[in-house]
C-alpha cells in the first residue's frame, strides 16, 4: 500500500464518516430526549435523496402527500382533544402548523417550475417537505407512549421504518436515483485527487456540527432541550413541555437526515431501502458514543467510516462483517468501563 | 319438477364446462422487493398477453412473491391447489424458482421459470424433469464476454461483483470460461447492493493493471463501480452482465457507463438486428406492444422473458390438447411432454430447441454484444 492509496481511502473513509457522524448525533439527540431508539433515522436520508431526485425531474414528490395526510391526521386527532378541553382558541394555531405547513410546500411545488430552480432552492424545497414528517411522526407515534419502556418505543421504531420503507418502495419505485453534484471536478492535493462533492460533505457536516453545538449552549430552545435530555421531571417542574422537546428533537432529526441524503446522493445511488443500512452505520457511531456524548458519537461515526474504506481495500466480502462486528469490542468496554444505572421505570 | 329441470340444467353447464375447459395459468413473480425492477416488467407483460390459445380460453392468475422464496413457495401451493392451474410460470429470481420448483415436481405441474441461472434447470433430475426456463444461462452469457475480450486483445481482466448468490454465481461462470480460454484475472473483489462507496476495491483493481474490468452485479447499483474506476481514472475496458440492461441503469448511469460492453438477449435492441436475423420479427412484435402499452423506450429484457414462456405455450398447448383436457392430470403431463419437444420456435430472445436434457434451450442465436454509447444500448457488429 502506498501513499496514495493511503490518502484516497482515508478520504473515503472521512466523506462516508462525515455523513455516518451527522446521522449518529441526530440517534444521540432524538435518543436523549424521548428515550426513542431511532432506527428510521436512515429513512430520511433516502426521503431527502429521492425527494430532491424527484424534483430535479420535476415531478411532485410523493413524499408530500405522507406530509399532507400525516398532518391531517395529527389535526384531527389533537382537534378532537382541544373541541373536549373546550379550547377553542388553540385550533386557528393547530391548524396551521399541521395542515397549513404541508399545504403551503404543496402550493409551492405545484406553483413553481421546480424543475429549473436553483440547486440551493431545491434542496430547501426539498427540506421543507421531509422535515415536518419528523415532529409529525413523533406526536402520532411517540408523544401517547413518552412514558414507555424503551423496549416498547424501540418496537414502535423499528414499526415506522419499515412502514415508511415500505411507503418509499410505493413513492419512489425499486429503482435508484442519483443528483447531480453541488459543484463537479476534483482538484489535485500533492499525490491524492479531492472530488469537489467529498469536500462539500466533510465540510457541510462540520458547520452543521458546530450549528448544533451553538444552538445547544446558547438558545433557551438548545438548552430546555438539553435539561429534557439530563432529566424529564426535572425539566417539567421548570416550565419546559417535554412534549414540545420531543417534536423539536424529531424535526433536527429529521431536518439532518435529509440533508445528509441530500448531501451523499450525487455520491452514491441511493435506493428507498439504502437508509436503514446507512442509518445502522450511524448508529454503531452513536453507540460507540454510548447514545449521550456528541463528540464520542460524531468521533465513533468517522471512526466506522474509516473501518468501511479501509475494510473495503483487504476483504471487500467481509466488509460489513468488519464494520458491524466493532460493536461488539465497544459494548464490552463500555459495560466494563462505565457503572451500570438501572433505568428508573 | 322445476328442482329436477334446475339439476339436469346445472349438470348439463358442469359437463359442458368439462368438455371446454379454461386453462389456467399460475404466476408468481417479485413485482416487489428487491428484484422488482426485473418483476414489474413482468408483470406488466402478463397484462398484453393472448387470452385464447388454440381456442381455449386462457385465465392468468398472477401472484407476488415479493422477491421472498417462501411466499413463493406459497404461493404456488395455493396455485396448484386450490385454482388447480395447469402450469406455473415464475418466478423472477433463481432462488424463489428452486423453492417453487419442489412444489411443481410433487403436484406434477409444468413449471417455467424467468430466473437466469442455469442450476434451475440443470442437472437434470426427477425434480427439475418437471421444470423450464425460458432466459439465457449465465454461462451463456459469461462466454460471449469472454469471446469479446479475448478478440479485443484483452490479457488480464479483474471481477468486481455482488456479495450474494448474483455476484458469486457471475464469478464461478465467469472465472471457469476465463481459465479455458486463458484469460489471466488478476483481481476479484465484492460489494454490497446498497453500499455508498466501493473506493477502495477499485483502488485494488487499479494497483493490479487490468486491461478489462467485469463488474457482476444487476441493476442500477452495477454503475457504482463503472463511475468509480473512471473518477480514479481507469482507462482499460468495462464490461457489464446482462442484468443491468433496462433504462434505469441509463438513466442512473448517465456519461459514467458511457462505453461499456455487455451481452444481451437480441430482444434488447430489436430495431437494429439485421433484417436477416431470424429473431428480429418476433422481437419486435414484442417491442411493439409492450411499448404501445407503456410508452417509447419503456420496454426491457425482463418483461420479455414473460412473452417466451407465452410463446412456448402457444407452440406447447395445441400438442398437448390433443392426449388430454386442461384441469387434468392427463393434461399436465401432455403439456410437459409438449414443451420438452420444443423445436425450432423462435421467441424475442432468440430460437428455443428443448431436449430431455436441456430445458432452456437458447443457443448462440439468443445472446448479441452491445456496447453503450450516448446513453442508448449499441449493437456490436
Amino acid at each position: 500500500m502506498d501513499l496514495q492509496i493511503l490518502l484516497l481511502l482515508g478520504q473515503d473513509g472521512l466523506t462516508n464518516g462525515a455523513i455516518y457522524a451527522l446521522l449518529a448525533l441526530a440517534l444521540v439527540l432524538v435518543f436523549t430526549v424521548t428515550r426513542v431508539i431511532f432506527i428510521p433515522q436512515g429513512e430520511f436520508v433516502t426521503y431527502g435523496a429521492l425527494t430532491l431526485a424527484a424534483i430535479q425531474a420535476g415531478k411532485t414528490p410523493a413524499t408530500i402527500w405522507l406530509a399532507i395526510a400525516l398532518g391531517v391526521v395529527v389535526f384531527l386527532v389533537d382537534a378532537i382533544i382541544a373541541l373536549r378541553a373546550r379550547a377553542y382558541r388553540r385550533l386557528p394555531r393547530l391548524a396551521a402548523l399541521t395542515l397549513g405547513v404541508p399545504l403551503a410546500v404543496a402550493g409551492l411545488l405545484h406553483g413553481l417550475d421546480v424543475a429549473t430552480l436553483s440547486l440551493p432552492l431545491q434542496i430547501l424545497l426539498t427540506l421543507a417537505v421531509v422535515a415536518p414528517l419528523g415532529p409529525l411522526l413523533y406526536r402520532l407515534a411517540f408523544q401517547p407512549l413518552a412514558s414507555a419502556p424503551v423496549l416498547v418505543l424501540l418496537i414502535v421504531s423499528v414499526a415506522i421504518h419499515m412502514a415508511l420503507m415500505g411507503l418509499g418502495l410505493v413513492f419512489f419505485g425499486a429503482e435508484g436515483f442519483r443528483t447531480p453534484a453541488f459543484s463537479e471536478g476534483s482538484m489535485d492535493v500533492g499525490p491524492a485527487t479531492l472530488q469537489y462533492q467529498s469536500l462539500w460533505i466533510v465540510g457541510v457536516s462540520l458547520v452543521l456540527i458546530v450549528a448544533l453545538y451553538q444552538f445547544f449552549d446558547r438558545t433557551l430552545t438548545g438548552k430546555a432541550l438539553r435539561a429534557t435530555a439530563m432529566n424529564r421531571t426535572g425539566a417539567r417542574l421548570m416550565g419546559i413541555s417535554t412534549t414540545l422537546a420531543g417534536k423539536l428533537s424529531f424535526l433536527v432529526a429529521a431536518l439532518m437526515g435529509a440533508f445528509s441524503g441530500v448531501l451523499v446522493s450525487p455520491v452514491t445511488t441511493l435506493y428507498y431501502d439504502s437508509g436503514f443500512l446507512i442509518g445502522l452505520k450511524g448508529f454503531v457511531g452513536a453507540i460507540i458514543g454510548g447514545l449521550v456524548s456528541y463528540p464520542v458519537a460524531a468521533l465513533g461515526a468517522i471512526l466506522v467510516g474509516l473501518l468501511e474504506s479501509f475494510s473495503s481495500f483487504y476483504a471487500s466480502s467481509y466488509k460489513e462483517v468488519i464494520v458491524f462486528t466493532l460493536i461488539i469490542p465497544v459494548l464490552l468496554w463500555r459495560s466494563l468501563t462505565t457503572r451500570h444505572v438501572e433505568e428508573e421505570e | 319438477m322445476r328442482r329436477l329441470t334446475l339439476l339436469a340444467a346445472t349438470l348439463a353447464a358442469l359437463g359442458a364446462n368439462l368438455a371446454h375447459a379454461d386453462i389456467t395459468v399460475g404466476v408468481s413473480l417479485s413485482a416487489t422487493g428487491p428484484a422488482a425492477s426485473l418483476g414489474i416488467p413482468e408483470k406488466n407483460t402478463f397484462a398484453l398477453l393472448p387470452t385464447t390459445i388454440a381456442g381455449q380460453k386462457v385465465h392468468y392468475i398472477v401472484l407476488d412473491d415479493a422477491t421472498d422464496p417462501t411466499a413463493a413457495t406459497k404461493n404456488v401451493k395455493k396455485l396448484t391447489s386450490e385454482n388447480k392451474v395447469d402450469v406455473i410460470v415464475g418466478s423472477t429470481t433463481t432462488p424463489n424458482s428452486l423453492a417453487m420448483a419442489d412444489v411443481a415436481a410433487e403436484t406434477e405441474t409444468p413449471m417455467i421459470s424467468m430466473a437466469g441461472s442455469a442450476i434451475v434447470v440443470e442437472p437434470m433430475d426427477a425434480k427439475r424433469y418437471w421444470v423450464f426456463k425460458t432466459p439465457q444461462n449465465d454461462a451463456h452469457m459469461a462466454t460471449a464476454i469472454v469471446e469479446h475480450m479475448t478478440t479485443h486483445g484483452v490479457k488480464t481482466v479483474a471481477f468486481i461483483g455482488f456479495a450474494d448468490a448474483y455476484g458469486e454465481g457471475w464469478w464461478k461462470e465467469f472465472a471457469k470460461i476465463a481459465e479455458a480460454r486463458k484469460l489471466k484475472i488478476v483481481a476479484s473483489e465484492r460489494y454490497q447492493r446498497n453500499d455508498t462507496s466501493v473506493t477502495g476495491q477499485t483502488l485494488k483493481i487499479l494497483a493490479a493493471k487490468p486491461d478489462a474490468v467485469l463488474v457482476g452485479a444487476a441493476g442500477t447499483p452495477a454503475v457504482l463501480p463503472q463511475k468509480t474506476l473512471k473518477e480514479k481514472g481507469y482507462k482499460g475496458l468495462v464490461y457489464q452482465t446482462h442484468g443491468v440492461a433496462n433504462q434505469d441503469f441509463l438513466r442512473v448511469g448517465g456519461k459514467d457507463v458511457e462505453g461499456a460492453y455487455l451481452p444481451v438477449g437480441p430482444v434488447v435492441v430489436a430495431n437494429q438486428l439485421p433484417n436477416d436475423n431470424p429473431v428480429k420479427k418476433a422481437a419486435l412484435e414484442y417491442v411493439k406492444k409492450y411499448e404501445a402499452a407503456h410508452g417509447a423506450g419503456s420496454v426491457s429484457a425482463f418483461g420479455a422473458h414473460a412473452w417466451d414462456a407465452s410463446i412456448l405455450l402457444q407452440h406447447a398447448v395445441p400438442v398437448a390438447l390433443k392426449k388430454g383436457q386442461p384441469g387434468t392430470k392427463e393434461f399436465r403431463k401432455a403439456l410437459r411432454d409438449a414443451l420438452e419437444g420444443t423445436t425450432n420456435v423462435v421467441a424475442s430472445h432468440g430460437i428455443y430447441n428443448m431436449t430431455p436434457q436441456d430445458h432452456m434451450g437458447f443457443d448462440q442465436r439468443a445472446r448479441v454484444m452491445v456496447q453503450i454509447q450516448n446513453g442508448t444500448w449499441k449493437l456490436e457488429k
